[in-house]
């Protein structure tokens, strides 16, 4: 029986209290996210039980009990504080799915830190842009990825710890560094959590837009309200379970439901620091006997490529409940995961801004392959006309996305970003930036975005940041970056580029500006195809219509072209 | 022939998906995808660069993680399309 049970009784009854009292949180005026991922689990007799079991590209395996968790993240936060670091200090990390990622995260909430993860593949532009904004006092990293720091950090005064996790003992830190390990430093037992009340910050995770720099998304501790109740309706985590999330905790996915869902509900979890590989992850599921996976469209699309064959070589039946997350899971991938593991992945839709699950499936509703579910109990969630902004009442009609605010994991502010925070907000809806419509059983179904933000693997990037990097190659004169459909990722990254005189078209030069992208963004941002064009179309006033080359792409029809400057 | 192919596509990983500093130690047999040197989205610009400079054309189906996972996979897949 799940834990969820009859998702329409719980709609009706449900309200955030219930979870609160599930956590007791705010118990003796504790409301830090640290003490419930791992002290509490200790104070309930389950301080032996395996918290995290890691495994690397190599196959070594390290394992963590909950009381390695609460012994290792006070370490580390005695570490921060001794090292300076204050409560409210934004503390980033950036490293690889390495033991000190997880651990890192609660040791910084623990100190009253708001932790920054970032994704280990940013370039030193783009990590730079999201540290400066968000004025970072210090950063974990691994040594690999020191060399980016050292290349940014004389710009960013207020950067002053950079702390890394794995030198080598000969190793000379520069000015400003550090050097910590976290398994050979002192142990620490008796921690003073620092008391933050339930709406002190917690997390910033960076999100892109159409326009302008990412967005720092900042949540509340408060959020594990939504986070633990969440992962143990949807995700159906119970006790025994093996759960594995196969997001980066870069990405708040792997924070969210890799570090504060699992945690906060006693579950084991493992973790793969690889990449993707067909064979190696079903190896990884039936060598830990997998119960609980949780993963993205992309990757289950990657593993429909292989066929039903490579399956059939592993033992999965371990596999119980299977969900997914990024971006919506197409009928074709329900259907097809149902034959290869005997269960539907469930589509589960929510962002960064929400910091949970919205609308999502539910063990034992019925599943509408393609359908985004419905709205999870204590979320109020419809879709707007969008000239009125009024909720659409008839089945069928496409909307905006909105939710009614108030969620325990909504984000509290963009950071230092107050004008794009408020226009999230329109007559008493928060806006997602997602088109849907409902049918007549209550069902969401994913249209698309409402802007111009790619979304490509689940991940959203924004074409005014690639476009703007893109600008500084000394070949490039004008550049789009638009969305392009892809069978796997859903979309990737296609960039129009006008050069510079001088410049010619070449296969030469298309490698040099992708590479280019991706050392100093991200590979995600990095343009999979460059179309070199004579000039871009452009509005009379000159912006650049990113509509039109992003409609040719997707076969659309290209709407109005009376305001395109040459007709 | 294939000594050259090997360094040249070696070189290249390490100029293009390695810091100058790393220690990382890549030879033919080095795991380049699955160990996260070049990930999976970085693959497509090293799939063109195999493809420029061979010559060729690696259909997509063919273009799995698991064939550009080392130097050695990719040169067997290399020899699928051009005389090395």
């Amino acid at each position: 029986m799940s834990h969820i049970g009859s998702y329409e009784e719980r709609y009706k009854s449900f309200n955030w209290k219930q979870s609160e009292e599930e956590l007791e949180y705010g118990k003796n005026g504790m409301y830090n996210i640290g003490y419930y991922c791992s002290d509490r689990i200790c104070e309930k007799g389950n301080g032996k039980k395996l918290s995290l079991i890691w495994e690397g590209f190599t196959g070594e395996v390290k394992k963590f009990t909950y009381d390695d968790i609460r012994v290792y993240s006070n370490t580390i936060a005695k570490f921060l504080q001794d090292a300076g670091i204050s409560v409210g200090d934004r503390v980033c990390l950036f490293m690889d799915k390495v033991p000190e990622l997880y651990i890192g995260f609660i040791g910084i909430l623990k100190m009253g830190g708001i932790a920054q993860p970032l994704f280990s593949a940013f370039g030193e532009e783009a990590l730079f842009t999201r540290l400066d904004d968000s004025k970072t006092k210090a950063i974990l990293v691994q040594k690999k990825h020191l060399p980016k720091v050292r290349r940014i950090k004389d710009k960013l005064p207020e950067l002053t710890k950079v702390i890394v996790i794995d030198a080598d003992e000969a190793a000379v830190p520069q000015v400003n560094e550090i050097h910590f390990r976290m398994e050979k430093t002192p142990k620490v037992d008796k921690f003073d959590i620092v008391k933050v009340g339930p709406e002190a910050p917690s997390v910033i995770h960076y999100t892109s837009g159409t326009t302008g720099k990412p967005k720092g998304a900042q949540h509340a501790h408060s959020s594990i309200i939504a986070q633990y109740i969440t992962s143990k309706w949807v995700l159906d985590l119970q006790s025994d379970d093996i759960y594995w999330c196969t997001a980066d905790p870069g990405w708040v996915t792997g924070t969210s439901y890799g570090i504060i869902g699992p945690w906060a509900n006693g579950v084991t979890q493992v973790v793969l620091d690889a990449g993707f590989g067909t064979e190696k992850w079903y190896a990884f599921i039936q060598k830990h006997k997998v119960s609980m996976w949780y993963s993205a469209p992309t990757v289950i699309r990657l593993l429909m490529k292989e066929g039903i064959e490579a399956v059939k070589k592993y033992d999965l039946s371990s596999l119980r409940h299977l969900a997914s997350v990024g971006e919506p899971l197409n009928a074709e991938a329900v259907v097809w995961s149902e034959k290869a593991f005997g269960k539907m992945f469930l589509d589960t839709y929510w962002q960064t801004e929400t910091g949970a699950m919205m609308i999502t499936n539910y063990p034992g509703m019925k599943i509408k392959p393609g359908s985004m579910g419905k709205p999870f109990p204590g979320i109020t969630a419809t879709v707007l006309n969008t000239k009125t902004s009024e909720p659409i009442t008839t089945p069928g009609i496409v909307g905006l996305i909105a939710l009614k605010p108030g969620w325990p994991s909504m984000m509290r502010s963009y950071w230092n970003n107050k004008t794009t925070y408020d226009s999230k907000f329109k007559n008493g809806w928060y806006i997602c930036g997602d088109r849907a419509s409902i049918d007549n059983e209550g069902y969401f179904w994913f249209v698309g975005r409402d802007d111009d933000v790619i979304n490509t693997a689940g991940h959203l990037v924004g074409p005014f940041e690639i476009e703007s990097a893109l600008l500084e190659h000394k070949a490039v004169a004008e550049s789009a970056a638009v969305g392009k459909p892809d069978p796997v990722n859903m979309e990737v990254v296609k960039a129009f580029i006008a050069l510079k005189p001088g410049f010619e078209p070449s296969g030469d030069m298309e490698l040099d500006i992708m590479n280019f992208i991706r050392k100093r963004l991200s590979p995600l941002a990095m343009p999979q195809e460059i179309e070199f064009v004579p000039s871009l179309p452009k509005t009379r006033s000159g912006k650049i219509m990113r509509r039109l080359l992003r409609a040719k792409e997707w076969g659309e029809e290209i709407g109005d072209t009376s305001t395109l400057e040459n007709d | 022939m294939s000594e050259d192919i090997r360094k040249i596509i070696i070189d290249y990983v390490k100029k293009e998906y390695l810091e100058e500093d790393s220690g990382v130690d890549v030879n033919e047999n080095t795991k380049l995808i699955s160990s996260g040197i070049v990930d999976s989205f970085s693959m497509v610009s090293l799939k063109m660069f195999i493809e420029k400079k061979f010559s060729i054309k690696i259909p997509d189906d063919k273009a799995t993680p698991e064939a550009f996972d080392s130097v050695n996979n990719i040169i067997n897949l290399l020899k699928e399309y051009t005389k090395i």
